[in-house]
C-alpha cells in the first residue's frame, strides 16, 4: 500500500511549504488528520467491496472512488448537518461522508436488509434521508435537475441550507445538465454544483467528445465557476468551505471543475487500463497524485504526522472497513415478501399490481 | 352545484389545494403571466406570487427533475406540461426518477408530484402533436395514471391526485377544457383515485373507456340505444390503480366487451384491459374482445385522414354489433 508505506522524498523546504499549506487553506491539525483518516477510511472501504465484488458478494455494478478520495472528504466534511448532498453512482464514500454508517453502505452493496435501501437498491442507489444525503442515481446526469429542486425547496421554505451536487466529467454533455443549470442561475438557487472530472467518461476521454473545458460550460449560465485540485483535500476543503458560505443565504450557484483521477475502470467490470488510456499512464498519476499520499507527505513535512501514526490511523480504518464487511456478510437477505414493499406509498381503491402474483403482507 | 367547464374546474382544484397546503406550487411554461397555454392556471399567479406559480423556461427535462427534485425533499409540486407530448423530453424523470424513488430508497422518499396536462389529439396538429400518452407511464410501476373526462371528475380527480403521495400523471383532454358540466363547490370534494364511474347503464354490452373517449363511447351507446341495444358506458377515469371490481360487474352483467382508447392498439390499455378479462372472467364471456383505437399510423394532418384515424361513435358502434353476432 503505497499510500502508507513510503514516503516522497523532500527538499529542504518542505517544512516550510507543508506547514503554509494548511495555514492557507486554514485548517488546523486535528481538522488535517481527520480529512486522512476520512480518506483512508474511504480507501479501504472501497478495497474491501473490490475484494467482496471478486468473489460475488457484490454484483451488479460497481463504481469505486479510489483515486477520487479527497472529493468526498474534502467537499462534504465542510458542510453543515443539514446541508442536502446528491451525487451519481460513484457514491459510497460520499454517503459515508455524508453520515450513513459504513456498515449500511457495505450491507447494501451485499444486496441485505441492513442496507439504507433494503437491497434493493445497491451500489447505484444509496440514500439516507435522515443525514440529506439524497442518493445515489444511475443516469448520467440525471441528479443534476433533482438538485435543483431541493435547491428550490432550501429557497421556497427560506432556509438556510445548501445543496451540493456531484456529477462525472460526462454529465456536462447531457441536456438536463444545461436545464438545470440555467434554472439554477435564473432563480439564483443555492447549489454547489461539483464536476469530478477524473478526464474520462467510462473508456471516453473527456477531450475527444468536447470543444470546450468543463470549468468553462458553467459560465455561459452566469454561474461563477472554479478549477479546483481535486487530489489536494486540503484545498478542495478549503474550496467548499468558502463555496458554502457565499452560496448560503442566497449568492446564489456556484460551479466547481474539481479535477481528479480514477485509479480503477470505470466500473468493477470495466479494465483499469488498455485501450482508452495506457497503464503507464495511469501508473504515473497514482504516483504523482494520490489524495492520501499528498496529504501524508504534507502532515509529515509539518511534523505532524510519523509513521506509526499513520499506520495506527490506517489499521483503524481497515478495522472499521473490515467491520463493515463482516456486518454486511452477516445482514439477512432480503424476504420474498420485500419485493412488492415500497412500490406505492399510497394504496388507492383498485388495483396496483399486474402480474398476478399472490403477495404476502 | 356549479356549472363550469372542465378548465375552470382544474383551475379551481389546483387554486383549492394550494390554499390548503402551502407546499403545494405549480410549475410549467407559461403557467404564470400569460396564465397557463390552455388558461388552466388563470389568475393563480396574482393569487399566490410567483414562488408557487412559476414559469419555467422550455425545459420540460430540467423542470420536470427540479419538480422530483422539490418533492424528495418534502414539497408537493404540480408540473405542468403544455402537452403530453412535450413530456417524451421528460420521461426520464418520470420513470427513472419519480416513479421508482420511493422503491429505491426502500421507502425513504415518498415522491408527491402530479405531472398534468392535455394528452391525445385536438384538431389538425398532426403527428408530433396528436397522441395518447397514457400506456408510458401506466408501463411503469410508481406511477399512477389519471384520465378524467368530465369537469366533475377532472376537480375531483386533480385534488386527489396533488394529496396523493405517488407521482401522478394526470391527462386532460384539449378538446376537453371547454366542455361544460355540473361540479359540487365543496372544498373537499375528492374522488377517489382507482374508482371507476358507470357514465351509462344498459345491459347488452359493455363499453369501457377512459378519458376524452368517454363522449365517443356515450354517442356511440345513443346510437346503439336506437336499435334497442342498451350498452354500459364504463369510465376507468384512473388507469393506474384500476377499478378491476368494476370492470368485472360489467362483464358478468353483459358478457360483451368493448374497449375505446384514444392511443395505438400495440400494448395499449385495451390490451392490458382485455388480458385481464379473459384471466379473470373468461366463462362470463360470450364473444371476443374488440377495441376500437385509433389506427396504428402516425395523425396525419389532412383534416379527412385525421378524421380516418381517430376512434369514432362509427367504429364503436360497428364493434358492439360484432360482439353482438348483429
Amino acid at each position: 500500500m503505497a499510500e502508507t508505506k513510503t514516503r516522497r522524498k523532500s527538499g529542504g523546504n518542505h517544512k516550510k511549504e507543508s506547514v503554509a499549506a494548511l495555514e492557507k487553506h486554514g485548517i488546523d491539525e486535528a481538522l488535517a488528520l481527520q480529512l486522512l483518516s476520512d480518506m483512508l477510511l474511504y480507501r479501504r472501504f472501497e478495497e474491501k467491496a473490490e475484494e467482496a465484488y471478486a468473489i460475488g458478494k457484490i454484483g451488479g455494478f460497481c463504481h469505486l472512488h479510489i483515486g477520487q478520495e479527497a472529493g468526498a472528504a474534502g467537499c462534504i466534511r465542510p458542510l453543515a448537518e443539514d446541508d442536502y448532498v446528491i451525487t451519481a453512482y460513484r457514491e459510497h464514500t460520499q454517503a459515508i461522508a455524508k453520515g450513513i454508517d459504513p456498515k449500511a453502505v457495505m450491507a447494501e452493496l451485499y444486496g441485505r436488509v441492513d442496507g439504507p435501501s433494503r437491497g434493493k437498491g445497491g451500489s447505484m442507489h444509496i440514500y439516507g434521508g435522515d443525514v440529506r444525503f439524497m442518493g445515489g442515481h444511475g443516469i448520467v446526469g440525471g441528479q443534476v435537475p433533482l438538485a435543483a429542486g431541493i435547491a428550490w425547496k432550501i429557497k421556497y421554505k427560506k432556509e438556510d441550507s445548501v445543496v451540493v451536487c456531484f456529477m462525472g466529467d460526462a454529465a456536462v454533455n447531457q441536456g438536463a445538465f444545461h436545464e438545470a443549470l440555467n434554472m439554477a442561475a435564473v432563480w439564483e438557487l443555492p447549489a454547489i454544483f461539483v464536476v469530478e472530472n477524473n478526464e474520462y467518461g467510462m473508456g471516453t476521454a473527456f477531450s475527444r467528445i468536447s470543444e470546450t473545458d468543463v470549468a468553462e460550460r458553467a459560465l455561459s449560465y452566469g454561474i461563477p465557476s472554479s478549477s479546483v485540485n481535486g487530489q489536494d483535500v486540503l484545498e478542495t476543503y478549503a474550496a467548499f468551505r468558502d463555496l458554502a458560505e457565499e452560496v448560503r443565504g442566497g449568492g446564489g450557484p456556484r460551479f466547481v471543475d474539481l479535477q481528479t483521477y480514477r485509479f480503477r475502470g470505470h466500473s468493477m467490470s470495466d479494465p483499469v487500463s488498455g485501450t482508452y488510456r495506457s497503464t503507464e499512464e495511469v501508473e504515473e498519476r497514482k504516483k504523482k497524485d494520490d489524495p492520501i499520499a499528498m496529504l501524508r507527505d504534507t502532515l509529515f513535512g509539518a511534523g505532524l504526522l510519523d509513521q506509526d501514526k499513520l499506520e495506527e490511523l490506517d489499521a483503524e480504518a481497515r478495522a472499521l472497513a473490515s467491520e463493515a464487511a463482516d456486518f454486511a456478510d452477516a445482514s439477512a437477505h432480503p424476504a420474498a415478501e420485500e419485493l412488492f414493499h415500497h412500490v406505492w406509498a399510497e394504496e388507492n381503491h383498485g388495483r396496483l399490481f399486474f402480474d398476478g402474483r399472490e403477495r404476502n403482507g | 352545484m356549479a356549472v363550469m367547464t372542465y378548465r375552470e374546474a382544474l383551475n379551481a382544484a389546483l387554486r383549492e389545494e394550494m390554499e390548503r397546503d402551502p407546499d403545494v406550487f405549480l410549475m410549467g411554461e407559461e403557467v404564470a403571466e400569460y396564465d397557463g397555454a390552455y388558461k388552466v392556471s388563470k389568475g393563480l399567479l396574482e393569487e399566490f406570487g410567483d414562488q408557487r406559480v412559476v414559469d419555467s423556461p422550455i425545459s420540460e427535462l430540467g423542470f420536470t427533475g427540479l419538480g422530483v427534485g422539490a418533492a424528495m425533499a418534502g414539497l408537493r409540486p404540480v408540473i405542468e406540461f403544455m402537452t403530453f407530448n412535450f413530456a417524451f423530453l421528460a420521461i426520464d424523470q418520470v420513470i427513472n426518477s419519480a416513479a421508482k424513488m420511493y422503491y429505491m430508497s426502500a421507502g425513504q422518499f415518498p415522491m408527491p408530484i402530479v405531472f398534468r396536462g392535455p394528452t391525445g389529439a385536438a384538431l389538425q396538429l398532426s403527428a408530433q402533436h396528436s397522441q395518447a400518452c397514457e400506456t408510458y407511464y401506466s408501463h411503469a410501476p410508481g406511477c399512477k395514471v389519471v384520465t378524467p373526462g368530465t369537469p366533475a371528475d377532472a376537480k375531483g380527480l386533480l385534488k386527489a391526485s396533488i394529496r396523493d403521495n405517488d407521482p401522478v400523471a394526470f391527462m386532460e383532454g384539449e378538446l376537453l377544457y371547454n366542455m361544460k358540466g355540473e361540479v359540487p363547490d365543496d372544498d373537499d370534494f375528492i374522488i377517489p383515485l382507482g374508482v371507476a364511474d358507470l357514465k351509462r347503464e344498459g345491459s347488452d354490452v359493455s363499453i369501457i373507456t377512459h378519458g376524452k373517449m368517454i363522449h365517443v363511447a356515450l354517442q356511440a351507446a345513443q346510437r346503439l340505444e336506437k336499435d334497442g341495444i342498451e350498452a354500459d358506458v364504463l369510465d376507468l377515469r384512473t388507469i393506474r390503480p384500476l377499478d378491476m371490481d368494476a370492470i368485472l360487474d360489467t362483464v358478468a352483467k353483459t358478457n360483451r366487451v368493448v374497449y375505446v382508447e384514444e392511443g395505438w392498439p400495440y400494448a395499449g390499455t385495451g390490451a392490458q384491459i382485455t388480458s385481464m378479462i379473459q384471466e379473470e372472467a373468461f366463462d362470463h364471456l360470450d364473444a371476443p374482445i374488440l377495441r376500437v383505437t385509433q389506427a396504428d399510423v402516425p395523425m396525419p394532418y389532412a383534416k379527412g385522414l385525421e378524421a380516418l384515424a381517430k376512434p369514432s361513435a362509427d367504429r364503436v358502434v360497428e364493434a358492439c354489433s360484432r360482439v353482438l353476432y348483429r
